[in-house]
């Protein structure tokens, strides 16, 4: 290709295909066109870029320029004051909320300052359906020296030195599980990758295959070579189509130019990967469950040990490792272990991925060194709790994680301290959550979560789950009793002590809001009141009759027609109607605010008006 | 496609290097073509064409071509700024695509300053 003046490095992940990221490319390249510049200027599709909150977004090169929340009728002022006068449009670039003035680079963008890149170095950087760009960022150089100077032996004693641990949640050393698996007898032996990634609002996986697939299959070709596997299965789930079809594609290029088959690059070593998908069942994240769902048996965890490095699929020696993991792999290979090993904490090295959600200003995917505190990502690259709300707990490890609040948020993060804590690392989804959210609802949609999705083996985790569920439904009614908390408790400890498998650690939503939001729990059943104001027989609508305006706006949006009132007239709402949907609230404009949510005693204190008066007889019916 | 062998696979990612040097932010110079109406009026498409044309015959392509608005002597246009790591920048006005390319061999790849063209050094203070 000529070379060009400008690329724009343009985010394809999932989250900005689905704001309209290919309408921009289309957008893009008609502009381009039009002017002219389609020898100097090529749009690059990208992998996620990770700042999914500004989607669709693009970084543009050479210049460094991040720009965000793009719409096709943005495009031609774009292209024609940027790319073809050289005028970056300030209008589009991204605005820190304190700040008044945007920030053009993305290097300078907080979001992006205090990551540190190493399993995401090429995100938004190659485009990952093509293998040159991946080997351009010196890919496939790791497999070059383990090929050529480095023994099986040699490549397991560099990632046990390292320090690596299993990224999918349980932290198990990786080079301990390959060595177990090296040295058993029986083969064939197999190695998996799991991509089965079902936490709520978890993402990296699924990232890490859509932006850089070659990186994870480079890991795998390395590891298989270190435990001496010919075969490799991908365990992904169906609901990743962008993904899958990435990593076949990858999969496709890195066979034609011999980095999979026979004789890898010339050598005497052979391998090759197959990719499963799996229907998205919680449980065949776990690895026992997985190994059977790949053997097309129903997908049940088994009773560990007998562990999967000694009795794995099809009764093979096999290791079972994290995305994450996997694409690690490469890079300690290239640097070392000794350079992996200095980035972390005592116990836990490395960097770890997270995908940070909920009422947090900067949404997405973070790469961050292990022993950096919640505060730092929360605060500095999380930009902080929209609106100026109160930070209130921020949730790790998935479903089965636990909520920690504001006086923990100064925990390192690392495998060991978030345990401590009474949460866990997990796969690395992050939740962050607000004033306005009830914990004791946050419990309750955990543990639903994890109700439905239980496999139903083990009788704790199935009927400990409804169990937990029922009482969780009833004190978020209003119909909790005093003992439900103990009830609480001792069920949750109840199915973690008898369930088998790694997926135990349900309860751990409701054992740490009970220890940490004990007082939320306590005023739902003793006052009848949601502190957050969210459970919806605990609270209620009402409408201020001294600021009501009688604009009718409430009134016309109102789903079940609860609101009763006409044109300048003071508006009432019929509570045995209300839904508590709080559109009223939404719609209401800021100016008036006359709608208000309460819940608990102040229910009781609020004198609403009769009927419907005019808005200009106020303040006499008022004193009266 | 042949599968490849360790050597031609490390020649594939010398080929490959050549694809990607814009995103990786690794350069010694830098040019900036002046781009405002007055600019593209006078010719400042065609210099751009010029100092492309120049990059890509160079092995390390370690050269930014970049363009911004109007520098405000828009009578000596078209105007180009180059840059090179640790000196002060120097501007070129009434350039050609002739001058271009004599720019880019004695001051880019060379070091010296062309006399003949430069008609300062050194930005405007902010202020």
């Amino acid at each position: 290709m000529a070379v060009r003046r400008i690329e724009l490095m343009l985010c394809t992940g999932t989250g900005c295909v689905a704001g309209g990221a290919f309408r921009i490319s289309e957008a893009l390249e008609k502009e381009i066109q039009k002017q002219g510049l389609e020898k100097e200027i090529s749009v690059i599709i990208t992998g996620c870029n990770g700042f999914c909150g500004q989607g669709p977004l693009m970084v543009v090169q050479p210049d460094n320029i991040f720009y965000g929340f793009l719409t096709p009728e943005d495009i031609p002022f774009l292209v024609q004051e940027h790319f073809l006068k050289g005028r970056p449009v300030k209008k589009l670039m991204f605005s820190p909320p304190e700040k008044k003035e945007p920030v053009p680079l993305l290097s300078e963008i907080p979001f992006f300052k205090k990551q540190m890149l190493v399993v995401l170095r090429n995100k938004g950087i190659i485009d990952p359906e093509k293998i040159d760009d991946y080997i351009a960022r010196d890919g496939y150089t790791a497999l070059e020296k383990v090929l050529s100077s480095m023994t099986p032996d040699d490549v397991i004693d560099e990632i046990t030195r390292s320090g690596l641990r299993g990224r999918g949640g349980g932290g198990f050393p990786t080079g301990t599980k390959w060595k177990f698996c090296r040295t058993e007898q029986k083969t064939p032996k197999y190695i998996i990758c799991n991509c089965d990634e079902g936490d709520p609002g978890a993402y990296m996986d699924r990232s890490v295959f859509e932006s850089d697939p070659h990186l994870v299959i480079e890991g795998m070709i390395i590891g298989a070579y270190g435990i001496g596997v010919s075969h490799a299965y991908i365990y992904v789930r169906t609901e990743y189509p962008l993904a899958i079809k990435r990593m076949d594609l990858a999969i496709s290029h890195a066979r034609d130019y011999g980095l999979l088959g026979k004789n890898i690059l010339g050598t005497d070593f052979s391998f090759d990967i197959e990719i499963r998908e799996g229907s998205g069942a919680f449980v065949c994240g776990e690895e026992t469950s997985l190994i059977h769902s790949i053997e097309g048996k129903s997908p049940e965890p088994r009773p560990r040990p007998p562990y999967p490095t000694q009795l794995g699929i099809w009764d093979c020696p096999t290791v079972i490792n994290n995305v994450e993991t996997w694409a690690n792999v490469p890079v300690i290979i290239n640097r070392g272990a000794d350079w992996f090993s200095k980035i972390g904490t005592e116990t836990s090295k490395g960097t770890k991925i997270f995908s940070l959600v909920g009422k947090i200003n900067n949404t997405g995917l973070i790469e961050v060194p292990m022993g950096i505190t919640l505060r730092e990502v929360v605060y500095d690259i999380g930009g902080g709790i929209p609106y100026d709300k109160k930070f209130k707990a921020v949730q790790t490890g998935g479903p089965s994680g636990g909520c920690l609040p504001y006086s923990m948020i100064d925990v390192p993060i690392d495998y060991e301290s978030l345990a401590e804590a009474g949460s866990m690392m997990g796969s690395g989804g992050m939740i962050v959550m607000d004033e306005d959210t009830c914990m004791v609802d946050v419990a309750k949609f955990f543990i639903q979560f994890t109700n439905d999705e239980s496999c139903g083996k083990c009788t704790t985790c199935r009927d400990g789950s409804a169990a937990l569920l029922e009482v969780l439904t009833d004190v978020a009614n209003g119909d909790g009793k005093e003992l439900d908390l103990e009830f609480l408790y001792e069920v949750s400890k109840a199915i973690k002590d008898a369930s088998m498998c790694g997926l135990t650690t349900l309860p751990n939503p409701v054992l740490s809001t009970l220890k940490y939001f004990r007082d939320e729990y306590e005023a739902h059943i003793k006052e009848k009141r949601c502190p957050a104001l969210v459970c919806k027989n605990l609270i209620k609508y009402y409408i201020l009759p001294e600021k009501c305006t009688g604009c009718k706006l409430c009134l016309k949006n109102c789903p079940p027609g609860a609101i009763k009132g006409e044109l300048k007239h003071i508006h009432i709402i019929d509570q045995s109607k209300c839904t508590k949907c709080g559109t009223c609230l939404d719609v209401c404009p800021p100016k008036v605010s006359a709608i208000i949510k309460v819940s608990g005693k102040e229910t009781e204190n609020i004198t609403g008006i009769e009927e419907p008066y005019p808005v200009k007889r106020r303040g006499k019916e008022i004193k009266n | 496609m042949a599968q490849l062998t360790l050597d031609e696979l490390r020649k594939k990612r010398k080929e490959a290097k050549k694809e990607i040097y814009l995103r990786e932010g690794k350069y010694k110079s830098k040019i900036i073509v002046h781009m405002g109406t007055c600019g593209i009026a006078a010719g400042a498409r065609e210099i751009v064409t010029a100092f492309l044309g120049e990059i890509e015959i160079l092995t390390d392509k370690d050269v930014m071509l970049t363009t911004s608005g109007c520098a405000g002597l828009c009578s000596m246009e078209p105007m180009a700024t180059v840059e090179l790591l640790n000196s002060p920048s120097v501007k070129y006005g009434n350039l050609t695509t002739d001058k271009a390319r004599r720019i880019f061999k004695e001051h880019i790849l060379g070091g010296n300053i062309v006399t003949d063209y430069a008609i300062g050094i050194g930005s405007e203070k902010g202020g």
